[in-house]
């Protein structure tokens, strides 16, 4: 499904003469807030792959209104559990991509992330911790990949939980550091409730990635990351 | 208010008549009036705090039980204010007039002079307590006209980027066509949520009140009505300026042009207090900000006539403010000529 | 070791707990040596500021020794002396590169709570409640600091615990409040609240050059301390006379140039966890008794600035916004960038402008801390300020 979607973008961009639907899912991931939540009917790796390649135009999320609206007022059932956040944090974007950009780091700051295993240039292997003491693992591929700017990876076909995201960074106004945007999905696999894919992101998914990039920021700013566990208490 | 009053304080004309003591007009004149009133002289005026004026408020004495001490008299706003005569009319007595008429420079028409008489002033004073500095992000709630001249001026003094919040389309769209301002219709998301996301997680650098101004003249009957019968009142919308102080980031600035009267209820002061926060308010300084504005109208740097949707002759002004209140028409400015 | 815990509404206690370690790189053990009970800790005490839990270690004004430093931590050595500032700063985010300490991006763990009370979270802080980081206090023989190496400040030769103690809260406190009132020469400051805030804030408005404070407060020791240790030009007793009249008349109908609001809230007794229960249900309620934010809303002049220090921690009702929007107020308001002061307010110490320890009227033992509580809330005994000696 998710290719189809990007089939049908690449398709849709050949033929726009106004505005390709390449540079306006570019717009989408380059742009502000509020538009992917409003995407209801199009996967988050559809658009991903449909961008993959092609050079990110940086458009704010009023560039193009008519998108905007269209994408808020489109309706469709979503089972796609979609999360986004932005942090600013006080490094150069080149310091926070090249952290990020190996993936063997982000069990450092993801708490639902157990490990990674880097494969190969594209390729890695997670495993993430799930309810009941469990785990689930999955191959994932980087599907787009621009230095300092933005890291988009999805899960392999037939992985257990279909899940796919990027983060982008892009420079904060005047002196105040690099904006790191993170936007992820997961899908519901079959036969897996919507509830346990819920707990494996958190019982609140917007503050479970919000809390990831305050301990990302925290470790690229400070060094560590804040803690109080294991201090001294009354018993 | 007390039944005849003559409402009305933004307002441009022509000076048919002076006192003696008055050097710097003379008949014939075109000028543009600042809504408040203020004598010049007392130390307030002589800092450029016009609406903090000592000396303009004849009826002074109602204000100090419920603001302390008194503050300057405006054109057609209440007793509270002075009870002056307001200029929805064909002739109005301006007090002062040496320091609250100043001369509309060749080449402007009365459209574009006259929001500078009191929405675009108020606007750049809203902006400019904001100490806006390179890069910020400043936030403004409200697009009537007062916003739109908010986002306008937080433009001219530096904003790297100004988001406009409103609820109604063809404000919103004239702060984006006119201003360049990205926009919220806080209808359709949550205010406080969205900002947080366009800034990058940090929330805006500054948030402006620029709510509730061109429908004051209901709330604030109401507010003197209450105060007269000493009840106990919460009579503003506070619901801006807590939206405002959990939206703002960290050591920002909240500039709060609204207007407020009486008290306010349900206020977020531990998350003000936690953030750290600066709090700036008042009435505007116009006499302060009103040459300037023509200045730079007369190089046509700006031109303030754009806000204005509606033209109607003075008998019209009952339907007018019916148009106005309930944004009938797509109505944002209505100018009245006598 | 020793420590003071929250164990509930007007009940803390003195027990053995485990003694700290270090979790972090740049954490560091202090071994304490004088800590204080502050105004603040009342709020605490009265089960007022919610997320406190049963257990939790109170104390934020505290000093001592360096036993134990993390790895990270490289300018400071075992066994120095050295102060620790109530606010947890990291030194490395935008706010605190940019001197607002007190607003720090990283020190508070639980950020999220902070987050949805107040829409951003600022700096974690020690012993006061979880939401601003459930950071272990410093009311025990030792304690954790996390940022060592940018929090903990060297304490100069030859200068006591008494009298450099307090630059770990209320004097920098009582010093960033005059601070933002923003005094020109010729001002009069009008400071309501005598306790070691309001003192501070006294002594500190004269350094930076008010020409008149005047001093306002109902307990006539304080008033008293106002005058004679701190330097107040003029002291009014409000359970005497009208404030508000008082100060008109005496600033020849002016109005103060700035208000200070030392007070702060003041206690209702409720539950530690319905503020934040309550706030995230957007329920409708007031939290704080702001009597005195209201009277210096309303006695400041037309222009002026009301800077407020003290702590308010929720919802406040009945603001005399009209009258602050009409006279074209200007509204400070912060937790102390403690760091931020240190520096300078140690050479006024040194210089002898100043000598803190004139607000101490109580020193005692750990042991005796629950005892000094009662004290000090109910003001008895003359109690200004309490310093427990280890």
């Amino acid at each position: 499904m998710e290719t189809e979607a990007g089939k049908i973008n690449q398709s849709q961009a050949e033929t726009d003469e106004t505005i390709s639907d390449k540079e306006r899912w570019a717009s989408i991931v380059g742009g502000s807030a509020m538009v992917l939540m409003g995407l209801q009917q199009r996967s988050l790796r559809g658009i991903l792959t449909a961008i993959a390649g092609g050079g990110l135009a940086y458009h704010g999320a009023t560039a193009d209104k008519s998108l905007q609206d269209k994408v808020v007022d489109a309706t469709g059932i979503n089972k796609a559990i979609r999360v986004e956040k932005t942090v600013t944090i006080d490094k150069s974007a080149e310091e926070l991509y090249n952290y990020w950009h190996n993936f063997e780091n982000l069990p450092n700051f993801m708490k639902h992330v157990k490990s990674v295993q880097v494969l190969d240039m594209r390729r890695s292997h997670w495993v993430a911790n799930a309810p009941l003491g469990q785990t689930i693992e999955w191959d994932a591929d980087i599907i787009n990949d621009q230095p300092n700017q933005l890291i988009a990876w999805a899960s392999e076909e037939g992985a257990q939980v279909d899940n796919s995201g990027f983060v982008r960074f892009s420079p904060a106004p005047s002196d105040r550091g690099t904006e790191v945007k993170v936007v992820m999905e997961y899908n519901v696999p079959g036969g897996m409730v919507t509830a346990a894919i819920a707990k494996l992101f958190g019982e609140e998914p917007e503050q479970q990635i919000g809390d990831e990039l305050r301990r990302f920021k925290q470790l690229m700013e400070t060094g560590e990351i804040a803690t109080t566990e294991g201090q001294s208490r009354g018993q | 208010m007390m039944p005849g009053d003559i409402i009305g304080h933004e307002f441009v004309g022509e000076i048919v008549e002076t006192g003696r003591e008055v050097k710097t007009l003379k008949k014939g004149d075109r000028v543009v009036v600042s809504s408040m009133i203020s004598c010049g002289q007392c130390r307030y005026c002589k800092h450029q705090e016009w609406s903090l004026c000592d000396n303009s408020n004849p009826k002074g004495a109602l204000q100090e039980p419920l603001f302390g001490f008194s503050t300057s008299g405006i054109y057609g706003y209440s007793h509270l204010f002075g009870g002056y005569a307001g200029a929805q009319a064909e002739y109005v007595r301006i007090p002062y007039a040496d320091y609250g008429a100043i001369k509309i420079p060749e080449g402007l028409t009365d459209e574009q002079a006259l929001p500078i008489s009191d929405a675009f002033p108020t606007g750049l004073m809203g902006a400019d307590l904001c100490n806006i500095k390179r890069g910020d992000i400043v936030a403004v709630w409200g697009c009537g006209p007062v916003g739109q001249f908010t986002i306008r001026s937080a433009y001219m003094l530096g904003a790297e980027r100004v988001i406009a919040i409103d609820r109604v389309p063809e404000r919103l769209k004239m702060a984006r066509e006119q201003s360049g301002a990205d926009t919220i219709n806080y209808e359709e998301v949550g205010a406080g949520e969205a900002l947080k996301e366009m800034t990058g997680g940090r929330g805006p650098d500054a948030c402006i009140d620029a709510v509730g101004l061109e429908a004051h003249g209901m709330g604030f009957m109401g507010a003197y009505d209450e105060v007269k019968q000493a009840v106990k009142l919460s009579i503003d919308r506070p619901y801006v300026i807590r939206q405002m102080i959990l939206a703002c980031r960290k050591g920002g600035t909240l500039s709060i042009m609204g207007v407020y009267a009486g008290f306010l209820d349900k206020m977020p002061m531990g998350a003000a207090f936690s953030k750290g926060l600066t709090l700036k308010m008042g009435q505007m300084f116009g006499q302060k900000y009103i040459p300037m504005l023509l200045d730079r109208a007369v190089k046509g740097e700006i031109d303030p006539s754009y806000v204005f949707t509606h033209q109607m002759p003075l008998d019209q002004a009952k339907q007018a403010y019916e148009t106005f209140k309930h944004k009938k028409d797509n109505c944002i400015k209505v100018v009245l000529k006598p | 070791m020793k420590a003071v815990c929250w164990r509930g509404a007007k009940d803390v206690r003195v027990e053995n707990v485990p003694d700290p370690k270090i979790l972090n790189p740049r954490d560091a053990i202090v071994k304490i040596t004088s800590t204080a009970i502050c105004g603040s800790d009342l709020h605490l005490y009265d089960g007022f500021i919610p997320s406190m839990m049963s257990g939790d270690i109170m104390g934020h004004e505290f000093m001592g020794e360096i036993v134990e430093l993390g790895t990270g931590v490289k300018n400071l050595s075992i066994g120095d002396r050295v102060i620790v500032p109530f606010t947890i700063s990291c030194g490395s985010c935008y706010s605190c590169k940019t001197a607002q300490w007190s607003l720090c991006d990283n020190s508070n763990p639980n950020a999220f709570m902070a987050e949805a009370l107040y829409g951003y979270s600022a700096a974690g802080l020690f012993g006061y409640s979880h939401i601003f980081g459930g950071y272990a206090g410093g009311q025990a023989e030792y304690a954790r600091v996390p940022f060592a190496d940018v929090g903990l400040y060297k304490v100069p030769e030859g200068l006591t615990d008494d009298q450099v103690l307090f630059l770990s809260d209320i004097f920098p406190t009582g010093y960033m409040a005059a601070e933002n009132c923003n005094i020109k020469p010729g001002d009069t400051v009008a400071i309501w609240g005598c306790g070691p805030v309001g003192q501070f804030a006294i002594r500190s408005a004269f350094l930076l050059g008010a020409e008149r404070v005047i001093a306002i407060d109902r307990f006539p020791d304080r008033l008293k301390m106002a005058k004679e240790q701190a330097g107040a030009t003029e002291v009014i007793n409000y359970e005497e006379v009208d404030a508000g009249e008082a100060l008109k008349e005496m600033t020849g109908g002016r109005g103060p140039d700035s208000c200070i609001d030392a007070v702060g809230m003041e206690a209702h007794g409720t539950g530690p966890d319905y503020l934040y229960d309550k706030a995230k249900q957007a329920v409708r309620l007031e939290t704080d008794r702001p009597t005195a934010l209201r009277q210096v809303i309303v006695a400041c002049g037309k222009g002026g600035t009301v800077s407020i220090p003290g702590v308010y921690g929720g919802i406040l009702d009945k603001i005399p916004f009209g009258a602050a929007f009409n006279k074209g107020l200007t509204m400070k308001m912060g937790q102390t960038h403690v760091h931020k002061y240190l520096d300078p307010l140690m050479k006024h110490i040194q210089n002898g402008d100043i000598d803190p320890s004139f607000v101490i009227t109580h020193r005692i033992s750990i042991d005796d801390a629950p005892q000094a509580y009662e004290t000090f809330k109910h003001k008895k005994d003359n109690c200004i300020k309490v310093v427990i000696k280890l």
